[in-house]
């Protein structure tokens, strides 16, 4: 005689809330995809779906509003912190994010980024650092490292030609109204789930009201690069880290208790 | 309300706050900074938004945030802030938002200065940023009718969900008259359907631009011709004087149509049957009644202060039936009274 055995399947990945149940157009390997997964993960955690507002930028992620399962805008090249302001100042109660890109934030849209913060404006960007235009074709962004071979630097990003990468964790660190800024990288599993947490951090300080908060992601971008998916997350390790440090750049007095609550 | 003596830009501001403005950005530049002053003041104390933008590519991106939220937005900014702000009307042309524009007009091109000038007409007629489309632009004369069509302009963006001008030069802006301003509006409590409110019990609300196919981006090209054919077809708006018997009509708008009905009445004095067409929209552009009017006027003298813009729009209106002359001071020039009325002269001595 056999006693049935009952087998309790549990789950343990699931699709967050958060996150539209569509297909994304991003490439193969391209960690946009996975940098969207813990943005989500983190607003479904703080339970702030329903009253989040995103703002996504020109250039790869233009369609990021379609993949977020929150209401969303879609912004001009670069400006998303400041239509991002305009919907934070009318919506106080309300989560405002940005999603950007190099090009979009570094670039045409440094201004509105440092103003933002300058304001101390109350909203959170997430900044994806790829170090190339992405979905122009791989030209030569604010970011390329030196020696870099873009489209537009052929045989390899000259500093004599075009000056040196910006780190933008650094520059807006030296912000007063930045509350929360930190850089992470998404080429590893124990990185990126550092990256949640910060990302969570920066959310947590906007729900508090303490100011402008950003996290830069290096992320991949395989297509142009020209590189296989896990060359590219090799990439990142050997080439992008030691030049964009990982770390939280800023941490204001007020927003130390929430890294520890967490 | 009593009467009061006020400048024009913080006439404007004070129109815009009592229409239920619920947030202003923008810039400074003369000749409109007192608008932004007097936001400055009144927005926060009436828990307002308010924010001074690091530059007007941000200002008007920050309308266009407010914007989608459904609330009451604004800004307000001079010619060449106009010409930064290009990006940010298309979008929200494009997105189908509402927000009010002040333009108060300098002189150009370039830095040029800051006197009083007409010569952004094209640009907020024509091409308010890339794209296909026209903005509604509303132009008062008068310190009064600002205040009156300020609230009028939220109206209009509210009901076609759309981008509407004001546009001033700056001695409309600059100019103390007496003006009556309406009672304050309670602010909307309720936000339109399509708003980013966040999505709570409700699929998400997303405003764009974007549509990546040729064929889906027609249909919103479609579905915004056809808002803009109605907008053309029913928001026509322009007064007259003298017009009945006129054999001559002098065509200006703001302070060009003012400063022509002192030289259209002067040259009334002196028995020349003259009258005064004044248009309120510039776009849509009052062609139904300008053309009408060439049933029996024999010649139209357009006044402006540039080297001639409305004037195109005055001889499509005309569709060749009687001639078309034209009178403008450009760089800041505001013409007087005297050079109109020999203008009107010279036309009137060409008459059949
Ligand atoms: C005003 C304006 N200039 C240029 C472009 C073209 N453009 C689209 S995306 C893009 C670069 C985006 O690169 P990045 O921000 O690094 O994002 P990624 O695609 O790499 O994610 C550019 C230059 C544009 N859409 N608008
Ligand atoms: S082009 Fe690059 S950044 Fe864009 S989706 Fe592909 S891999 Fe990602």
């Amino acid at each position: 005689m056999t006693s049935a055995v009952m087998v309790e399947e549990k789950v343990v990945y699931e699709r967050p809330e958060s996150l539209a149940d569509v297909a994304t157009h991003y490439c193969p390997g391209c960690t946009h995809g996975i940098a969207h997964r813990i943005v989500a993960e983190v607003l479904d955690e703080l339970g702030v779906r329903d009253r989040t507002i995103g703002v996504s930028p020109v250039g790869c992620a233009v369609l990021a509003y379609k993949y977020f399962n929150t209401d969303g805008a879609e912004a001009a090249h670069g400006r998303a912190p400041a239509m991002a302001t305009g919907i934070k100042r009318v919506m106080p109660d309300h989560v405002v994010f940005t999603y950007q890109g190099d090009g979009d934030l570094a670039a045409i849209g440094i201004a509105e980024i440092i103003h933002a913060a300058t304001r101390g404006e109350n909203i959170t960007t997430i900044f994806v650092n790829n170090a190339i235009y992405g979905m122009t074709g791989g030209q030569m962004a604010p970011t390329t490292l030196i020696g870099q071979e873009t489209t537009s630097s052929p045989g390899g990003r000259s500093q004599t030609l075009t000056g040196f990468p910006v780190r933008m964790a650094e520059l807006m660190a030296g912000i007063t109204g930045s509350a929360y800024i930190a850089r992470r990288s998404l080429h590893n599993v124990k990185e990126i789930n550092t990256a949640k947490r910060a990302i969570k951090t920066a959310f947590l300080a906007q729900l508090n009201g303490l100011g402008f908060s950003m996290v830069e992601l290096l992320s991949t971008c395989p297509t142009n690069w020209k590189v296989s998916p896990a060359e590219a997350l090799a990439w990142v390790e050997s080439d992008m880290v030691p030049y964009y440090p990982l770390g939280d750049y800023k941490v204001a007095e007020e927003v130390k208790p929430l890294m520890k609550r967490r | 309300m009593p009467v009061e003596l006020m400048k024009g830009n913080t006439a404007l501001a004070e129109a815009a706050v009592r229409a239920g403005v619920e947030a202003f950005f923008g810039y400074p530049i003369t000749p409109q900074t007192e608008l932004l002053e007097h936001m400055s003041k009144r927005m926060p104390e009436l828990g307002r938004a308010f924010v001074q933008a690091e530059s007007e590519v941000a200002s008007i991106n920050m309308v266009y945030g407010a914007a989608c939220t459904g609330t009451r937005v604004m800004t307000s900014s001079s010619s060449p802030g106009i010409s930064l702000m290009q990006e940010g009307f298309s979008y929200i042309a494009c997105s189908e938002v509402p927000c009010v524009v002040v333009d108060v007009m300098r002189g150009g091109p370039g830095l040029g200065n800051i006197q009083p000038s007409q010569s952004d007409y094209f640009q907020v007629t024509r091409s308010a940023g890339h794209g296909d489309y026209h903005a509604i632009v509303l132009a008062p004369s008068s310190v009064q009718e600002a205040v009156d069509l300020m609230g009028d302009a939220f109206d209009l963006a509210d009901q076609y969900r759309h981008l509407v001008f004001v546009v001033a030069d700056g001695l409309l802006g600059q100019m103390m008259e007496p003006a009556e301003l309406p009672p304050m509006q309670p602010l909307r409590t309720e936000r339109p359907d399509w708003a980013l409110t966040g999505a709570n019990g409700r699929d998400p609300n997303i405003i764009t631009s974007l549509e990546l196919s040729a064929p889906a981006l027609e249909a919103v090209n479609d579905r915004l011709q056809a808002k803009l054919k109605v907008i053309r077809e029913t928001e026509q708006r322009s007064t007259e004087n003298m017009t009945k018997d006129a054999r001559l009509v002098v065509v200006g708008y703001g302070t060009a149509g003012r400063i022509a009905e002192t030289a259209v009445k002067q040259a009334r004095r002196e028995g020349m049957q003259v009258g005064l067409f004044r248009p309120i929209t510039l776009w849509p552009f009052p062609e139904q009644r300008l053309s009408a009017l060439t049933d029996h006027v024999e010649a139209l003298l357009v006044v402006e202060m540039n080297a001639g813009q409305m004037v195109e729009d005055v001889k499509l209106a005309a569709g060749g039936q009687i001639p078309v002359e034209f009178y403008g001071r450009t760089g800041g020039v505001v013409p007087v009274p005297e050079e109109i009325y020999d203008a009107i002269v010279e036309s009137y001595e060409k008459l059949a």
